[in-house]
């Protein structure tokens, strides 16, 4: 059975010649279907870098990566593109469009699809919104909204598409304590709902315990979770 | 044979077994022309939502838009109005001389001419012209001011312009002439108190002479009103020989071919003298000012200034859209939308821009065009060639301007987003 996600011997640097930075070092990682995991780790020790090649948002050096059934070492830029549409991604700052309401930023997940009429995109991404609790703020402007409103909005976008994956990195970096905690639970109530994997990257020890498996960096390696080599 | 059909292979992920979610299919692109709408619609989206933004950007595509129609318009009018005199005189083919460069500064040809070009069996009538300028005193004011003066046989009838017919009768009596009431009002509200009180007197180059009909011709670059009179008043007035000639004005027999008959002349004629026919009149004498002057250039010049300081402006606000929205861009880029994509977004802000600044920028110049023929007497009239052209030259702008603020789309990078 292919594991949504499936790192093999990654490695990656910054820079080149004197300056190269090696940040990433033979990382293996893999992410069960319907999986839950928080990566944590000290700051600077890769964690986003590895995330932005696992969403595609990097070009890979080194190693094999296959997430959802797409290998993206040596993949082109076009692959990338049509990958990314297949994940949904939550941000630090949720990055709502400001001159969109909350529903029709949601329907820009879906604008990509051809297959769906403009009602049908309105729908879904209203059913979406409802689903996130804030369906009586779907016309309302990011602006309009609190910082945890907004969150969910963005994880109302990232859920709309039907993704394979959730990829998020701190989505509660910006919130409260209590508020990161209840959307991060959110996500992970939607997410299993749907039988989507998550990879998320936190500092926050409070929502830890809703990971179904804890994976730790340290200085561009796993050092705890890691899966066995021969499986 | 009947076959059944295998039962389909279960999927390479079977969720209702394994619990596993199936990985979302590869989506089906929107058709190129939907995804254009939704880019255009976008596009509309984020400038509306920036009033203010949006006001300046129409207001730079306006000011461009007003400035080139006007020197568009000013141009035309100057260069139709430079050609009114020749574009007024009517005749099926016309001699002048091969160095004459423009109506108000003629060179003269032998009167003969006009005779050897009726040895043609298909010219009926070659009737001489006379052209000078000449100071016409304004009888309320008292100042004098040089009017073009066209002296011809009015009732050959073959050389024609609205008006003629009525004051050829009149014209033949000593010391008359005809007014264009379409000259500039500097020579006196002469139609108006002929109108009132019929045929009186006016000063022409010193000798006064009786106003007895108006026709209507129109001021050119070189003259700023025109009168008409017989070829025999001219020579009295003027006191000029009656032997040089400054145009000829020939009649064709019904029925005959003008390029025929031009062509024929000028075997026949010896080399101080062309045949035109009128469209190669006016022309010749459009290309005088055209580019024997720096008056087109100077029209082109304050369009491409229009054009450019439209373009400054469209840029700018362009690109501070997109550098205002760099995490939004990026995070679309990160949602899957391809370079391309976002770049027709740009350049669909840019092309709204274009409609929504030549709207309003085409009716003002509409009222403008209106209001400056009346105070100049330029003859602006808005053509739907000429509108179209501004349109695409607005359209071209803008489009040059979303493509240079497109470069800015770099900047958006989805790998720092996170
Ligand atoms: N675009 C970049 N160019 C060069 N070096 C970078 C770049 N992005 C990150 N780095 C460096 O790579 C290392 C790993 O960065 P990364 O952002 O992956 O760490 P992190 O684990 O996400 O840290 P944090 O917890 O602080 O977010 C850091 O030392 C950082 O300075
Ligand atoms: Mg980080």
């Amino acid at each position: 059975m292919q594991a949504p996600v499936e790192l093999r011997g990654v490695s990656f640097a910054y820079g080149s010649g004197e300056l190269r930075r090696l940040v990433l070092r033979e990382v293996d990682l893999r992410v069960e279907p319907g999986e839950i995991v928080i990566l944590t780790g000290p700051s600077g020790s890769g964690k986003t870098t590895l995330l932005t090649l696992i969403g595609a948002l990097r070009a890979m050096q080194q190693g094999s990566a296959r997430v959802l059934g797409q290998e993206l070492m040596g993949a082109g830029e076009a692959a990338r593109v049509r990958l990314r549409r297949r994940i949904g991604f939550i941000f630090q700052n949720h990055n709502l469009l400001g001159f969109l309401t909350a529903r029709q930023n949601v329907a820009m997940a879906l604008e990509l699809d051809g297959a769906l009429s403009e009602r049908e995109r309105l729908a879904r991404a209203g059913a979406m919104l409802e689903a996130v609790g804030l369906a009586e703020h779907s016309e309302k402007h990011p602006a309009q909204l609190s910082g945890g409103q907004r969150q969910r909005v963005a994880i109302a976008r990232a859920l709309a598409g039907g993704p394979g994956l959730i990829l998020a990195d701190e989505p509660t970096a910006a919130l409260d304590k209590q508020t990161g905690q209840e959307v991060v639970r959110l996500l992970r109530d939607l997410a299993k709902g749907r039988g989507v994997p998550i990879l998320l990257v936190t500092h926050d020890p409070r929502i830890l315990d809703l990971a179904d498996r804890i994976v730790a960096m340290e200085d561009g390696r796993i050092v705890q979770g890691a899966p066995e080599r021969a499986r | 044979m009947n076959e059944i059909p295998a039962p389909a292979a279960l999927l390479p992920w079977a969720p209702e077994r394994t619990g596993e979610a199936a990985p979302a299919p590869e989506r089906r692109p929107p058709a190129a022309l939907a995804e254009l709408g939704l880019a255009l619609r976008l596009a509309w989206r984020q400038l509306r939502a920036e009033r203010a933004r949006l006001a300046t950007a129409i207001a730079g595509v306006m000011f461009a838009c007003v400035l080139v129609f006007m020197q568009l318009g000013f141009k035309g009018a100057l260069f139709d109005s430079a050609t009114n005199l020749l574009q007024a005189l009517r005749a099926d083919l016309f001699l002048w001389h091969p160095l004459t460069e423009a109506s108000f500064r003629p060179e003269r040809m032998p009167r003969s001419r006009a005779h050897q070009a009726l040895a043609d069996p298909e010219v009926v009538r070659a009737i001489p012209v006379y052209l000078a300028q000449l100071p016409l005193r304004n009888p309320e004011t008292g100042t004098k001011r040089a009017v073009q003066v066209i002296g011809f046989d009015a009732a050959a009838g073959a050389l024609r312009f609205p008006g003629i017919e009525q004051v050829a009768e009149a014209l033949t009596r000593p010391d008359t002439f005809a007014f264009d009431l379409r000259s500039r009002p500097e020579f006196g509200p002469l139609p108006r108190l002929f109108n009132e009180r019929g045929p009186f007197m006016v000063e022409l180059n010193g000798r006064a002479m009786e106003l007895v009909g108006l026709v209507e011709i129109g001021p050119s670059f070189g003259a700023d009103g025109n009168v008409v009179m017989s070829e025999v008043n001219f020579r009295r007035v003027f006191e000029r020989r009656p032997s040089h000639i400054d145009l000829v004005a020939i009649q064709l027999a019904e029925g005959a071919d003008p390029a025929a008959v031009q062509a024929r002349l000028r075997a026949l004629l010896p080399g101080d003298v062309s045949v035109l026919t009128h469209a190669e009149l006016v022309q010749k004498e459009r290309r005088y000012w055209e580019d024997g002057t720096p008056i087109g250039f100077i029209f082109l010049f304050g369009s491409v200034m229009g054009l450019v300081v439209g373009m400054v402006i469209v840029y700018q606000i362009l690109f501070a859209d997109i550098a205002g929205h760099l995490g939004e861009y990026a995070t679309l880029k990160a949602m899957g939308y391809t370079d391309g994509y976002l770049a027709r977004v740009v350049l669909g802000a840019a092309l709204i821009l274009a409609v929504v600044g030549f709207i309003p920028g085409f009716l003002l110049c509409l009222f403008l065009y209106d209001f400056v023929a009346g105070a100049t007497f330029l003859p602006l009239v808005m053509t739907a060639e000429r509108a179209l052209g501004v349109f695409l030259l607005i359209f071209g702008m803008c489009f040059a301007a979303g493509l240079l603020a497109i470069r800015k789309l770099r900047d958006a990078n989805p790998a720092d987003m996170f």
